[in-house]
């Protein structure tokens, strides 16, 4: 029997598509179920729908915090890049974590004082309304859109793996599934609704993470050492060497630019950065932070375990040989461990984890193009409360639409990059302008658009000529170049990663436009002080944007 | 928006707005924002040159990082579970300095501003 045959009977055998159906069903369910009851109380006005009131706690809002930021990505995605490329997939999720500092330390207090609903409201605290209130939306929109392009692209891939869903017609009609289910959250459910289930997914999938980890350890008898013994043993390609750095990223500078738009990005995202307003105080958003770096923390330290785990119990060459590849380690160690069941319960945790990130970014898009661009910019403010929530269901489900649309289109493609992609934009265009906003006194509208374009377009320029877009050699054993598009060649751009040109750029681009400009368009010191003040102290938070 | 969002200090009725230049240059709000800026400054960059030190060491020393320190442990695996403990101290740190340091400062301004 080859490899190939084993890996893949390995997953047939224990996987019940049947069981995984059923478990899953439960999850969508038993959440919908909950989203009801906690929306018995109509979704009608802007805050409710928004922020669910910010009526959250600190404790609440970490653990939410924690299931929007965890992916599927973090999960299977991790766990496989460790247990196949060893000690680099590891420093990945040190980025991921360490990223929390900066939101800890330098945005989420301060954003929380003086901000309502979106990014776009701490840039327009004292800049002028229109222009830079387009400029957050537009990049709010863009970051989001392609984080979930990512992610819906990746449940096609996920289907295949954990439902034998071969067919691109089936894999479609899931996809479809997702995009539904996310779209119904949102409407029914507002942000609370959202809240909720990324409560629930975050407690099965550290829950699930947690049960594997003591798993994999009882076996080898809590003795780490001896696990990355066997990992080693077990790994023919690599051997020793899958405790080094190195194996995965060749290119030093297209990994620290990598790191940097890991570190920084995080903190302007705006799906994570719309989670601070859930809550009533700067206090409570502390304690939001401080509750999501101790689960994440938590978290990526059990797939460091559960990716040696696999690589030991499974095995690198099954693992590499198994539909789905690297994304499969974590769903063959949980059929290697507990069977079918467990299998399936893992796939469930799998999917649930999809669908409460997806139904982030939703509302986060749909907030931002109905709060910053249809009440601000198109109608200066005049909308009702009404209206503005009526345009954000809307649009939700317009994005739900283009998302279940593009996510059956790009099914199949390699578009891993577009989540690296999300986070170079959120660190170019969106970090620079918050800080600066938030502590520099000159800063102003000009420098405000200066500082987001620039990050957004060099960021994207960069990217669409980068061999993640084309020209990547061809693998002579699969026949195929791991750019996206095939057979052509326009890059110039060497690295993958843009960051560390971005990021950068934009800080760069933010101070000229500022200095330039500071004739024409001075700041306000007036509304300087009332922002420096109410972000410090809190004072009137809940007035903080009534334009 | 005509419902109060939350348990929040505003649900009073508001009092004037105060001047805001005016409670900028008080010397106790100068006092809390030099707090705030002589912690959370030094502090980011501190955490973020130990992650850059560790993505350099990782990227351009992998030997270093290779070696063995016990069993199947090497410097590697040590510094980024370091970078693990850093975070978490970090946190905790930063929450003890805030609820100790600034909170109260904060909490007298505010009252003191909607007092007025």
């Amino acid at each position: 029997m080859t490899t190939t045959n084993l890996a893949q009977s390995a997953l047939e055998t224990a996987s019940n598509p049947l069981l995984n159906t059923a478990i899953f069903t439960v999850f969508v369910v038993v959440t919908l179920a909950i989203v009801v009851r906690v929306n018995r109380r109509r979704t009608a006005t802007t805050g409710d729908f928004y922020t669910a009131g910010s009526a959250f706690s600190g404790r609440q809002n970490g653990i939410a915090i924690s299931g929007d930021y965890l992916s599927a990505a973090s999960f299977l995605g991790i766990a496989g890049a460790i247990a196949l490329n060893g000690y680099d997939g590891f420093l990945y999720s040190i980025g991921f974590l360490v990223a929390w500092l900066v939101a800890l330390l330098l945005v989420a207090e301060l954003l929380r004082n003086t901000g309502r609903y979106t990014m776009g409201d701490v840039l327009a605290f004292r800049m002028r309304q229109k222009p830079v209130r387009a400029a957050a939306a537009t990049s709010t929109l863009v970051v989001s859109f392609f984080y979930l392009l990512a992610q819906m692209a990746g449940a096609g891939g996920l289907v295949a793996l954990l439902l034998n869903v071969t067919s691109g017609f089936g894999q479609a009609v899931v996809i479809a599934i997702v995009g539904v289910l996310m779209i119904a959250y949102v409407l029914i459910g507002g942000m609370r609704g959202t809240t909720w289930v990324q409560i629930i997914k975050a407690v099965l999938l550290i829950a699930g993470a947690l049960l594997m980890t003591l798993w994999v350890l009882a076996l080898v008898g809590f003795n780490f050492s001896g696990l990355l013994g066997e990992a080693v043993a077990n790994s023919s390609k690599l051997g020793e060497q899958l405790l080094n750095p190195g194996n995965q990223y060749k290119n030093p500078i297209d990994f620290i630019s990598l790191s940097l738009a890991l570190v920084l990005g995080t903190a302007g995202l705006p799906h994570i950065l719309m989670r601070f307003y859930t809550v009533p105080t700067a206090q409570e958003a502390r304690r939001s932070v401080s509750w999501a770096v101790a689960l994440i923390g938590l978290f990526y330290l059990f797939t460091l375990v559960l990716g040696y785990g696999a690589a030991a119990l499974v095995g690198a060459d099954v693992i590499r040989s198994a539909p789905g590849a690297a994304n499969s380690a974590a769903p063959l160690l949980a059929a290697h461990l507990g069977g079918t069941l467990l299998l399936g319960l893992i796939s469930a945790v799998a999917f649930a984890t999809i669908l409460a990130v997806v139904a982030g970014l939703t509302i986060t898009a749909s907030a931002s193009f109905a709060h910053d661009i249809y009440t601000n910019v198109l109608k200066s403010g005049e909308a009702s409360p009404q209206q503005e929530v009526k345009v954000a269901r809307m649009t939700a489900v317009v994005i739900g639409v283009l998302a279940i649309v593009g996510g059956i289109l790009a099914n199949g493609q390699n578009v891993a990059f577009l989540v690296a992609l999300a986070f170079a934009v959120a660190a170019s265009a969106n970090l620079p302008t918050i800080l600066y906003s938030l502590f520099w006194k000159r800063f102003n509208t000009t420098g405000a658009q200066w500082s987001i374009y620039g990050g957004l377009i060099s960021t994207i320029v960069l990217i669409v000529f980068s061999p993640v877009v084309s020209g990547k050699p061809v693998d002579p054993a699969t026949g195929k170049s791991a750019s996206m598009l095939q057979g052509v060649d326009f890059h110039w751009f060497p690295l993958d990663n843009p960051g560390i040109v971005s990021i950068p750029l934009s800080f760069l681009l933010g101070y000229l436009g500022t200095v330039l400009s500071s004739r024409r368009d001075p700041a306000d010191p007036q509304k300087y002080a009332e922002m420096e003040v109410r972000s410090l102290t809190g004072v009137g938070v809940e007035k903080a944007v009534t334009h | 928006m005509s419902t109060p969002l939350g348990r929040s200090e505003a649900a009073g009725p508001p009092t004037g707005a105060p001047d805001w230049e005016k409670a900028q240059a008080e010397p106790e709000f100068q006092e809390l924002r030099r707090r705030l800026r002589s912690f959370v400054f030094p502090v980011s960059g501190l955490f973020l040159a130990w992650y850059l030190l560790y993505v350099l060491l990782s990227v351009y020393a992998p030997d270093f990082m290779s070696t063995k320190i016990g069993g199947n442990f090497n410097i590697g695996l040590l510094m980024g579970l370091l970078q693990f403990v850093t975070t978490f101290a970090i946190t905790w740190w930063y929450v003890r300095w805030a609820n100790r340091r600034f909170d109260p400062l904060a909490r007298s301004i505010r009252e003191e501003l909607e007092q007025r």
